[in-house]
């Protein structure tokens, strides 16, 4: 049994077909990318898996258990966590507070509120940061405390929205090795526009055009998908 | 009185509580439209138009239809720089943010109060009907000034409508109202836009207050109910669109009349209130709501 | 541990001008604490969770009512009474926030006046029961708390200093708590809250319920304290004054909104004596708070020197 399991997914926006009819198994502990050219879908995609834009057809499956109708803030409990794509951290708190919000809303029971922050934000290099308050960390940093709060939610399912958009070449390194530090024990599905990232990390790819699924494999099967190269890789 | 002749008295009644009510209503839906904020001092303007023409008709020699007329253009035109003015000093230097502006509103609605109260006073006080006609049939007798009332009013928001839809300052204004941004793009002034609306508003309050003064008398507190009148108008219309407004004044209006007359005032004022918080709750797009101007 | 220091201090304090203060400042020193109480139930909601209202008058007046009623018909001691404002105002405010917590921003703010405009109509309405606008003075038998006469100055005193302390301290343990976190990240990002599984909706009507619980408590105790409940305490003005404080104190500050009711009571004490436009000034302070110093006089000085006060 796949961990996420989603079928026949649909979300159509006025005329426009965002999100068409889309199956797809997220396994335990892989690091699945999903990739696709702009406006194919990937965002609304997700989004719908997070809860926070509603499903018009089709259902979701988490271990099993159908939370097709569940708000997202249920889904977060539950172990769906959702990084954003730009950069939402509370600008106006603490990275501890930044945190420590995170380990309360999420899947642990949290008793040890400090220890749980201490452990996400020594996982991501933050641990010296805890008190600087987080709209003055640089942008680097600010990606960084966005993943320590997904991952103090301690979530099964760990969504990157465009992780490594914005970082550094050395920085985009350092967030390989963490990404593959989470897995087996959480999975990651990975939205990535960089080619590099996700042919390195990534066990599985499936590929979205138009709203629906284009192919879906291996990094190598992709890589030899004609159909993959003439929509999208443009080779 | 017969039922027939009483019930045509109420909607009478109510012809000229909708017609004054859509006036202030406009005035209010337009700056909220164009704008986007909810002007609590509504209300205010309103009564200083009823104050301002006591004044001016009490300065005015000659006969009563030419101290009215001076105030029906002199009123108006001093609520709007008033309002201006408050624009320039207040609401735009918090950038027109919807929340802080409503806080600022509350700030000025205080502020002309008193200012009514310690200049013009406590006490409730008539100005003469510009003429003094009675229209009569053998079963149904009815004020001439009332009926001018709806339609002086009718006028007024005709050349409003046509205002919005078939001026250029018209386009100006909605143009504004979708995006102000791009309009700042496409070279619109649009602080001068604001300006304008906000001044606009207000001077159809004031006008609305000129109009009911021979009716009512004038009295600083009198621009709570048009206010709350107003904004039950205009939600209910749908925030923002003016055909809206006008419909829902007509409805208010009338429903307003003729309940009042048969039922406790106070009970119809509580279903008005409940009805508005109903409606933006679970349709905020008002009940006749359309997006169009 | 500092922050602890500091507002105990200034419990302390309030408690030191309670002997000290000749009786005309007393009086208006008890005052002044209890609209603080309803002030810091109106900074849980706006101050420190964001959510705007015009409405709170409602909840202030539901503790007047469901304290001063049963005083008035049945007779009732004023310490059952107090609870029992507590606790009207807490679900008035509850039924309240359910429906318009499904709106939010300048739709939270209309609808909130209106039901409140709506419970000051149906107050006027059913003036039998209530006495409309004309209020009723609460009789002696509902004065008495522990065997003090509630209508004599020390004991008038060191009630509104209990109820003021107990809500501030609490308040204080409140927003330095998880909960209090939470209130916080709904004010700043309700999305991004939302996404770190918070449920915005019940967290609000949490906030509400107590906001309005504290509103209640001030209303009954300003109605067992200086003996009169009138339909006046439900119109608009009564939601603009907690706002007009916390505005002026410092929104999302604990100590705010006591500072903010004392500045507002010293500058129509010295206006008092130039002129008697006292609505002017209120509509002025206003004007000028939200124009130059949109944090308060606390969130100011936070910003500035004291980054860590709560």
């Amino acid at each position: 049994m796949s961990l996420l399991e989603a079928r026949g997914l649909t979300r159509h926006f006025g005329g426009l077909r965002a999100v068409d009819g889309v199956d797809f198994d997220l396994a335990a502990g892989e690091i699945h990318a999903l990739i696709g050219p702009n406006g194919a879908g990937k965002t609304t995609f997700v989004s719908l898996l997070s809860g926070r834009v509603p499903v018009q057809a089709g259902s979701i499956r988490l271990v099993g258990e159908d939370i097709t109708r569940l708000p997202a803030h249920a889904r977060v409990r539950k172990g769906i966590a959702y990084t954003f794509q730009i950069t939402s951290v509370f600008p106006g708190l603490s990275v501890f507070d930044n945190v420590a919000l995170a380990v309360q809303g999420g899947r642990g029971s949290a008793r040890d509120l400090r220890g749980a922050v201490a452990a996400a934000l020594s996982r991501v290099g933050l641990e010296a940061m805890a008190s600087d308050i987080a709209g003055t960390l640089s942008y680097g940093h600010q990606r960084l405390l966005e993943l320590a709060m997904g991952l103090a939610l301690q979530p099964r399912v760990l969504i990157l929205d465009e992780p490594t958009q914005g970082l550094a070449a050395g920085e985009i390194g350092n967030f390989k090795d963490l990404v593959r530090s989470l897995v087996p024990e959480v999975a990651v599905l990975l939205i990535e526009h960089n080619m590099e990232v996700v042919m390195d990390l990534a066990h599985r790819i499936t590929v979205l055009n138009f709203g629906q699924v284009l192919a879906r494999g291996t990094p190598a099967e992709v890589r030899a998908s004609p159909a993959v190269q003439e929509a999208y890789l443009g080779a | 009185m017969a039922f027939g002749p009483f019930l045509l008295l109420a909607l009478m009644e109510g012809l000229v509580t909708a017609a004054v009510l859509a006036l202030a209503a406009s005035g209010l839906s337009l700056v909220f439209g164009v704008m986007r904020v909810v002007n609590v001092a509504h209300g205010e303007f309103f009564m200083l138009g009823a104050v301002i023409a006591w004044f001016v008709t009490g300065m005015v020699p000659g006969p009563a239809w030419l101290a009215f007329a001076v105030a029906v253009v002199v009123a108006p035109l001093a609520v709007a720089a008033l309002a201006a003015l408050a624009d320039a000093l207040v609401l735009k230097r918090l950038n027109y943010d919807p929340e802080a502006t409503i806080v600022a509103t509350i700030g000025l609605l205080y502020m002309l109060q008193q200012a009514a109260l310690t200049f013009y006073g406590p006490d409730a006080r008539p100005v003469a009907a510009p003429f003094d006609l009675r229209l009569q049939t053998p079963w149904f007798g009815y004020s001439g000034y009332k009926l001018f009332v709806v339609l002086a009013a009718g006028v007024v928001l005709a050349g409003i409508w046509a205002l919005m839809t078939r001026t250029k300052a018209g386009l100006v204004m909605r143009a504004t109202q979708v995006d102000r941004d791009v309009a700042r793009a496409f070279g619109i002034n649009v602080d001068r836009v604001y300006m304008g609306t906000f001044a606009l508003g207000a001077g159809l309050a004031a006008l609305a207050g000129v109009l009911i003064v021979p009716i009512t008398q004038a009295h600083y507190l009198m621009g709570g109910d048009p206010l709350l009148l107003s904004f039950i108008v205009v939600i209910i219309g749908g925030l923002g669109s003016l055909r809206g407004t006008l419909v829902a004044a007509l409805v208010i209006g009338l429903s307003d009349g003729v309940i009042s007359m048969f039922f406790s005032p106070t009970l119809a004022k509580i279903l008005a209130t409940l009805l508005v918080a109903m409606v933006l709750v679970f349709r905020p797009q008002g009940l006749f709501g359309t997006r169009s101007p | 541990m500092k922050v602890w220091a500091s507002h105990l201090a200034v419990v302390a304090l309030l408690l030191a001008l309670g002997f000290l203060l000749p009786p005309y400042h007393a009086t208006n020193m008890a005052r002044i604490m209890v609209l603080a109480v309803f002030a810091m139930g109106y900074n849980l909601a706006f101050g420190y969770t964001g959510l705007l209202s015009l409405g709170h008058a409602l909840f202030f007046a539901a503790g007047i009512y469901a304290a001063g009623l049963p005083i008035w018909h049945w007779g009732l001691g004023a310490a059952p009474a107090l609870i029992l404002g507590l606790l009207g105002g807490g679900i008035v405010a509850g039924v309240t926030g359910l429906l318009a917590l499904r709106t939010a921003g300048v739709s939270f703010m209309i609808v909130t006046l209106m039901f409140a405009q709506a419970g000051y109509l149906t107050l006027l309405y059913f003036n039998g029961v209530t006495g409309g606008d004309e209020g009723f003075a609460l009789p002696a038998s509902g004065r008495m708390l522990f065997g003090a006469d509630l209508s004599t100055d020390l004991p008038r005193y060191l009630t509104a200093w209990a109820l003021f302390s107990a809500t501030f301290l609490a308040t204080l343990a409140l927003v330095r708590s998880r909960f209090g976190r939470v209130m916080v990240a709904l004010r700043e990002n309700e999305e991004r809250a939302r996404m770190l599984g918070i449920n915005p909706f019940t967290a609000k009507l949490a906030v509400l319920v107590l906001s309005g619980a504290a509103s209640g408590l001030a209303g009954a105790a300003y109605g067992v304290l200086f003996g009169y409940a009138g339909a006046s305490f439900a119109t608009i003005q009564y939601s603009i004054l907690p706002m007009l404080y916390v505005l002026l104190g410092g929104a999302g500050t604990v100590a705010g909104p006591l500072l903010g009711a004392v500045l507002m009571f010293a500058l129509i004490e010295v206006a008092n004596d130039l002129t008697s436009a006292w609505l002017f000034i209120v509509g002025a302070v206003l004007v000028i708070v939200v124009l130059f110093a949109p944090k308060g006089i606390l969130g100011a000085l936070r910003d500035r020197f004291f980054r860590g006060l709560p």
